[in-house]
């Protein structure tokens, strides 16, 4: 075990864990911030997507050691009223859900990389979240909606 | 339409809440997770569908698991509807696990909207009506002079009006009407409008809870170590490398393998790889693909158990202008929803608790009463939102080995199935073969079609007792009894189970023989020298609601314009759950891979009672449907599953989603199922459509381009 200092969504944490844990396990286990989900454990999936110091990544492949000193934001840690919140209930994107704190992550790091977004940006930016469901229409329609609403903040 | 059985107990009776409010057990902010409602004392839930309470919130139940197909939305819906209610006021609750309060709480075979609508639509006329008596007795006025809207009944003389808030105490009162009037089709209001759902804010925020976002009091997290191979056991194992891993605090065994519990998720998966189980791998260890492949050609050749014969099939074979015989193989895939299976389960003397994403909760219930040889009445599952189910979730094995494990453990676990435990452990889709003929008259028009299906059967798996004379006709979905006339037809089964665990995967052998008896007209309808489309109207004078959408598709979808060069469109429908789905793809090859670009789906399900979640579902189908056609299968070799990963195993990604054209047509009919029934057409659809392109037929799925 180790102690790792980080910030998680604007709060600083201390904690005792060990060192390889990954991230999510973290998230969701010692701090209960259940809505970064486990899909795949390989980053296959996007699930567990969480931005580490504004860029998005896997946290089921991002060992806890490699966060020590950097800033944590996960879905709990967007504001509700981020425009792409917005747009995602505007559209009603979600089926069952799991995917989408994932997919809503991945979008948020996109928008704000890129304030005018392509489709072939949001295929770039969204080929590693994948949805079972098939809610990938209304997935890229939101995230337009949300880059028009100003969605890069 | 049809009355179905409506009796007493079914009424909705409205309960002041005086103290009996029930604490709402789904959307619970995450740090108050855990905090599920208990059942409220029974003299407060007269077998409820609706609730009023004086704050005039109105709190439905739904009785349905909510997996992304909307009962959340549209169970409040069909009832607001009934009741006037204003819809701001809608809260929903997810009904308690009962063994019949309910009725059947399973999610399956699209049976959602279409087995609730009648008695939630009595459930709100009733409350409707009751109000209305309760304000006219208030005000001492004739009943028939009030009327109920937005939330309130109005007395029409005097435009005075109270809050169905204000009326709930004195409505409880009264006796409940037996035949409420429904209301006509054509005053309604939120039905067949487009709502959005109820749960996106929730589930668009990180803020939905699912099984394994939960935490009790003293949980350990669980992971098991299961016999790669189908049906083997541990025969032995040492804990002792695993207990030393920081973290873990009990090895236990179970029937299904050895569990490893732990305080954290990531102590028992590291556990779990140090534990040490040799395995007695049983009689399947020998089972691959190549074994599987030679007995389903086997049984090819043996005569099938007659699943639907008509005319004379040899006798017009031989007397046949032309003819064509094929071979058609599906493989095995799996469910795959984006959340494995997991469940968190805490036994008690005598009692025991459940939070799971179940289809299934009442089979969970009696499963786990079993197991501990407890009374169902025991035994609590509360039913969580869930994360995919696609029929996996209909099967609660991984309920029952949660139970077990708190059981052997003397603990609240919540059990962790990795994504490898989850593709490898799956119930999945059967493989299967199809050997067809058919045959054309000179006017070529299909004369004659013989199809054997040869394929493992999943009640024959589970229940084989209920196999009678070799034939499963679950396992001939929409191989019989196809909406097209044809004069001469022999359809026969040929069961050939094995080892391989299988289950229902949405439209379940529809989504097969479907993609089989679609390609395989195509080819006649090429044989005889005839449109796609055309070929199959001729057929469908005697199914008037399956023309109509095969001609509005086409219609939609431009089918008769010219594409861009290097484009082809391919036609398929279907008949299943209850519903008709008729539809068309464009695809091209783009540098040597295929290219869908959009799939024209027409539906008829009698009503589109949410078209906003019918839509979704539609778009759903189409994703799942074309994972299957265009990625991978599922595998074995030494009685394995070889794949155990997206790496592995990939699904369909944002960029290769075609565009989705839904079109609606309300036939009025009795009402049909959405989830299921525009999954089948797809992968024929693309198939055909691919065949325009290449002028190759696609007789193998999945289609995999070097």
């Amino acid at each position: 075990m180790a102690l790792i200092n980080l910030t998680v969504n604007g709060q600083k944490k201390s904690l005792d864990v060990h060192p390889e844990t990954p991230l999510l396990w973290v998230l969701r286990d010692t701090l209960a911030l259940t809505g970064t989900k486990y899909g795949c454990g390989v980053g296959a999936c996007g699930a567990c997507t969480v931005h580490l110091d504004g860029q998005a990544v896997r946290s089921c492949v991002t060992p806890i050691a490699s966060c020590a000193g950097k800033s944590v934001t996960t879905i709990e840690g967007l504001p509700l009223d981020h425009p792409l919140q917005e747009a995602w209930t505007e559209v009603d994107v979600p089926q069952c859900g799991y995917c989408q704190p994932g997919m809503i992550m991945s979008a948020a790091a996109l928008l704000k990389q890129k304030k005018q977004v392509t489709d072939g940006d949001i295929n770039a930016g969204l080929s590693g979240n994948l949805c079972r469901c098939g809610t990938y229409n209304r997935v890229r329609k939101a995230i337009h909606l949300a880059a028009r609403k100003g969605g890069g903040r | 339409m049809k009355r179905t059985g409506i009796n007493r107990r079914d009424f909705v009776k409205i309960v002041s809440t005086a103290g009996a409010g029930l604490v709402l057990g789904f959307y619970l902010p995450p740090q108050s997770k855990g905090l599920f409602a208990e059942p409220q004392p029974a003299s407060f839930v007269p077998n409820v569908w609706l609730r009023i309470d004086p704050s005039g919130t109105v709190t439905i139940t739904v009785a349905k698991s909510e997996m992304g197909q909307g009962p959340h939305t549209y169970f409040p819906m069909i009832v607001a509807e009934e009741l006037e209610a204003d819809w701001q006021a809608i809260k929903v609750e997810q009904a308690p696990t009962h063994p019949d309060r309910y009725g059947s709480q399973s999610t399956g075979g699209s049976t959602g909207v279409r087995t609730s609508w009648e008695k939630l639509r009595l459930a709100g006329a009733t409350a409707r009506e009751m109000l209305i008596s309760a304000a006219a007795a208030k005000w001492g006025v004739n009943r028939t002079t009030c009327y109920a809207e937005k939330g309130k009944i109005f007395h029409k003389p005097t435009g005075k009006a109270l809050a169905f808030g204000e009326l709930a105490v004195a409505a409880a009162k009264l006796p409940v009407p037996e035949k409420p009037p429904l209301k006509s089709p054509g005053n309604f209001k939120i039905v067949g409008t487009w709502v959005p759902q109820l749960t996106t804010p929730d589930r668009s925020s990180g803020r939905a809870i699912f099984a394994g976002d939960l935490k009790v009091p003293g949980m350990l997290y669980a992971t098991l170590a299961r016999c790669p191979v189908f049906g083997g056991k541990a025969a032995s194992f040492a804990a002792a490398k695993a207990e030393a891993v920081p973290g873990v605090k009990k090895v236990v065994a179970i029937d299904r393998g050895i569990a490893v519990l732990a305080d954290s998720t990531w102590a028992a998966l590291k556990g779990r790889e140090a534990l040490e189980v040799k395995w007695d791998e049983g009689p399947a260890a020998t089972l691959s693909s190549a074994s599987l492949h030679r007995l389903f050609a086997e049984r090819a050749k043996q005569q099938g158990a007659v699943g639907q014969k008509e005319g004379d099939c040899e006798k017009a074979f031989a007397e046949s202008f032309n003819k064509i015989d094929a071979l058609y193989e599906m493989p095995f895939i799996s469910h795959s929803p984006l959340e494995p299976m997991n469940c968190l389960a805490d036994v008690k003397a005598g009692s025991c608790e459940i939070w799971v994403g179940s289809q299934n909760p009442q089979a969970a219930q009696t499963s786990a009463a079993n197991i501990l040889k407890i009374p169902k009445e025991k035994v609590t599952v509360h039913l969580t939102l869930l994360g995919g189910g696609f029929g996996r979730r209909l099967v609660n094995d991984f309920v029952e080995e949660a139970v077990k494990i708190s059981q052997a453990a003397g603990a609240p676990v919540k059990l962790f199935w990795t994504r490898e435990d989850d593709m490898q452990h799956d119930l999945y889709r059967p493989a299967s073969q199809h050997v067809l003929s058919g045959a054309v008259d000179k006017s070529g028009k299909l004369l004659a079609w013989k199809h054997r299906v040869v394929a493992p059967s999943i009640t024959g798996q589970r229940e084989p007792g209920r196999i009678i004379g070799g034939l499963d006709k679950s396992a001939l979905n929409c191989a019989i009894d196809m909406p097209y006339a044809i004069p001469h037809l022999l359809v026969d089964y040929v069961m050939a189970n094995t080892a391989v665990p299988i289950g229902a995967w949405r439209s379940v052998y529809a989504s097969q023989n479907v993609f089989v008896v679609e390609s395989f007209l195509d080819e006649l309808a090429a044989l005889a020298k005839k449109d796609p489309v055309a070929f199959r109207l001729e057929m469908l004078d005697k199914t008037p609601r399956m023309k109509k959408l095969v001609e509005t598709v086409a219609e939609k979808s431009g089918w008769r314009q010219k594409l861009p060069p290097g484009h082809g469109r391919g036609v398929a429908c279907s008949f299943c759950f209850g519903s008709y789905a008729a539809e068309i793809a464009e695809v091209s090859l783009e540098k040597g891979r295929l290219r869908v670009h959009k799939i024209d789906v027409a539906v008829d399900c009698g009503l589109a009672v949410a078209p906003n979640t019918l839509e979704a579902q539609v778009e759903g189908a189409v994703a799942l449907a074309l994972t299957a056609v265009l990625k991978g299968e599922i595998t074995f070799a030494k009685g394995r599953t070889e794949q155990g990963n997206f790496d592995a195993y990939p699904i369909l990604t944002i960029e290769e989603m075609p565009k989705v054209a839904v079109h609606i047509v309300n036939s009025h009919e009795p009402l049909g199922g959405i989830g299921e029934p525009p999954l089948p057409p797809v992968a024929p659809a693309v198939a055909n459509a691919l065949f325009a392109v290449t002028g190759q037929r696609v007789r193998k799925l999945p289609i995999i381009f070097p």
